[in-house]
């Protein structure tokens, strides 16, 4: 039964903040480490994030993107209904198909959507959005305790983890459940750091600990790489300032307010 | 159990997400031509909501696991409870209020940006206009509207709060670009430097313009049209709302009779049929209603060029 399980967010393509996070968490030492989903968009390269987690024995769940890319669709599948929003996603959304090997897609294509497996004594659920729908958005902001607890009680766990916002957070729930989202490895999460982040769940002491844990990496070379691809500058200014500058519309007034965008 | 005449499709709640609150009744202090529950200073057939029915209901949400709840009316901020009744439900979850933006109180924004700081949740104000001018807006929304509603709006940012902006397109496509940069310079002006800005089809006009003047026969939903349709693009499939009569199927039908389910949210988790002319807009245009960070379904528009923000 795995007791410490490491757990990774939207890769979006940063190989980069994938090499450095799986090389810390191996050092640390864990029982299992599952990405949530994602793989691709919106960095350079995305072929180069697969032979990371083949390495590793990431086991890998499919977010909405990997569902996107691996079927070849028209989109990623974020619903944006803002103009600029849109325009952004979907050029990423386009580099990032037209980059993608078939045999990457293929691998993208047959991910389970979600893992159900134990952390000690605890049931917990992985999935990319929510339990119910891979694209759901669960902000912290917009999504309320008693929700949360339904969704357990309906799923039969104790804790859900979760992705797909690309900002963490966790809040312990009655009778001793979680709600965890893991974050992503990304980009950065609107704060004005650079870092990026993953999520490090253990049962320890009786319960489960959510040890948010923050990756730097070379962002410099991350930068030289998606300008020699010709992606965005707005992309770019992501990376290298922290703050997001594009798919704000789908940010809730609280987790919206702390950024200057 | 016969359906309805038109056998119509029923719909059943899969999820109870979204709680609406119809928290000023129909009273409004404006009288917008489009308004499809024609709300207005005399319009009293809904009532207030009180706080404590406000309370209880918060209450029976929290035990079926709502996710968020949505103000509406009428005008809301013309209940004179319904600060402390914003405040009450960002104990519970997440609040959006849809407004006028013409009535309310600099105190009372002061109270509810507090508020907010200290919860966990999001209050998110949603304010209507009719285009982005005095020109397309107060012919629909009354005399000396639009400027209004722009001071309301600053007032809002003054606040500490990053308003979404709820505008029907007025335009032609083709000049969008150059109107929303204007729209976007005017709000910089007074202040608002990050709009929030949602602009809805034209075809919802038409849509509003649809459910007040009545429908066809042929202008309804059927078995055969929800054959791979996503009904969570349906309000009625993740919500139910609130009026001083009870509980009804959604926001748009409350006027009519068969809307009214029960009394209690338990009661009104039933299936409904899609036998109104509304739904048959629904099912063509989709929810408008909610948040974009909680959107229902995907809705899609066509790729543009990209605008700044600035
Ligand atoms: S402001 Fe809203 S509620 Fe009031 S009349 Fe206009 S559309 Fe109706
Ligand atoms: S009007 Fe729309 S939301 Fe209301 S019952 Fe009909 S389809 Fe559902």
């Amino acid at each position: 039964m795995p007791h410490r399980i490491a757990c990774l967010g939207g890769i979006y393509s940063n190989h980069l903040a994938l090499a450095q996070a799986l090389r810390d968490i191996t050092g640390r030492g864990v029982d299992q480490i599952v990405c949530l989903g994602d793989m691709g968009a919106f960095g350079p390269h995305p072929d180069q994030v697969f032979p990371l987690l083949a390495e590793y024995g990431v086991t890998c769940l499919q977010g909405n993107y990997d569902d996107s890319i691996g079927n070849a669709l028209d989109d990623c599948q974020c619903g944006y209904t803002d103009e600029r929003d849109n325009y952004f996603a979907q050029l990423s959304y386009d580099y990032t198909l037209d980059n993608t090997s078939d045999e990457n897609r293929r691998f993208l294509r047959h991910l389970p959507p979600q893992l159900r497996t134990e952390i000690g004594p605890l049931r917990i659920l992985f999935c990319h959005g929510s339990p119910r729908r891979v694209n759901e958005f669960l902000w912290q902001s917009t999504t309320s305790t008693a929700f949360l607890q339904r969704l357990a009680a309906e799923q039969k766990v104790d804790v859900i983890a979760a992705t797909h916002t690309g900002i963490k957070w966790h809040r312990p729930l009655p009778e001793g459940r979680h709600f965890v989202n893991v974050g992503c490895l990304g980009r950065p999460e609107n704060d004005g750091r650079k870092n990026v982040w993953y999520t490090m769940l253990e049962f320890r002491d009786g319960q489960l600990q959510v040890e948010f844990v923050p990756v730097e990496y070379d962002t410099h070379t991350l930068v030289q790489e998606m300008r020699h691809e010709r992606l965005p500058d707005e992309f770019m200014e992501t990376i290298l300032s922290g703050w997001w500058t594009t798919c704000l519309e789908i940010l809730p007034s609280k987790e919206r307010q702390r950024g200057p965008h | 159990m016969p359906m309805t005449v038109q056998h119509s499709p029923s719909i059943s709640l899969a999820s109870l997400d979204q709680l609406w609150f119809q928290v000023a009744g129909t009273l409004c202090n404006l009288t917008c031509h489009h308004c499809f529950i024609s709300c207005s200073p005399h319009n009293r057939s809904f009532g207030f909501l009180t706080l404590p029915a406000v309370k209880q209901r918060l209450e029976e949400a929290r035990e079926l696991g709502v996710k968020e709840y949505y103000f509406t009316g009428g005008e809301p901020f013309l209940n004179p409870q319904m600060t402390e009744i914003l405040v009450a439900t960002l104990r519970y979850g997440p609040a959006t209020v849809l407004t006028n933006g013409t009535v309310w109180k600099d105190h009372w924004l002061e109270a509810l940006h507090r508020a907010e700081q200290m919860s966990e949740y999001s209050l998110e104000f949603r304010v209507s206009i009719d285009g982005f001018s005095a020109q397309t807006n107060d012919p629909i929304r009354g005399e000396g509207t639009f400027d209004r509603i722009l001071q309301g709006i600053q007032r809002l940012v003054e606040a500490g709060f990053i308003p979404i902006i709820t505008a029907t397109r007025t335009w032609p496509e083709t000049s969008e670009l150059e109107i929303v940069r204007e729209f976007r310079k005017t709000l910089k002006k007074i202040g608002y430097t990050r709009p929030r800005l949602k602009i809805l089809p034209a075809l919802k006009i038409g849509a509003e313009a649809q459910r007040t003047r009545g429908y066809g026969p042929l202008d309804r939903v059927t078995t055969e049209m929800l054959d791979g349709y996503d009904l969570s693009q349906l309000v009625c499939h993740q919500s139910r709302i609130v009026t001083n009569r009870g509980v009804h199927v959604c926001p748009i039908l409350i006027d009519a009779p068969d809307s009214l389910l029960g009394n209690s949210l338990q009661e009104a988790a039933v299936d409904f049929p899609l036998s109104h002319g509304a739904c048959y807009t629904c099912f063509q245009y989709g929810s408008i209603c909610t948040n974009p960070s909680s959107p229902s379904g995907s809705q899609k528009t066509p790729t543009p060029p990209p605008q700044s923000h600035a």
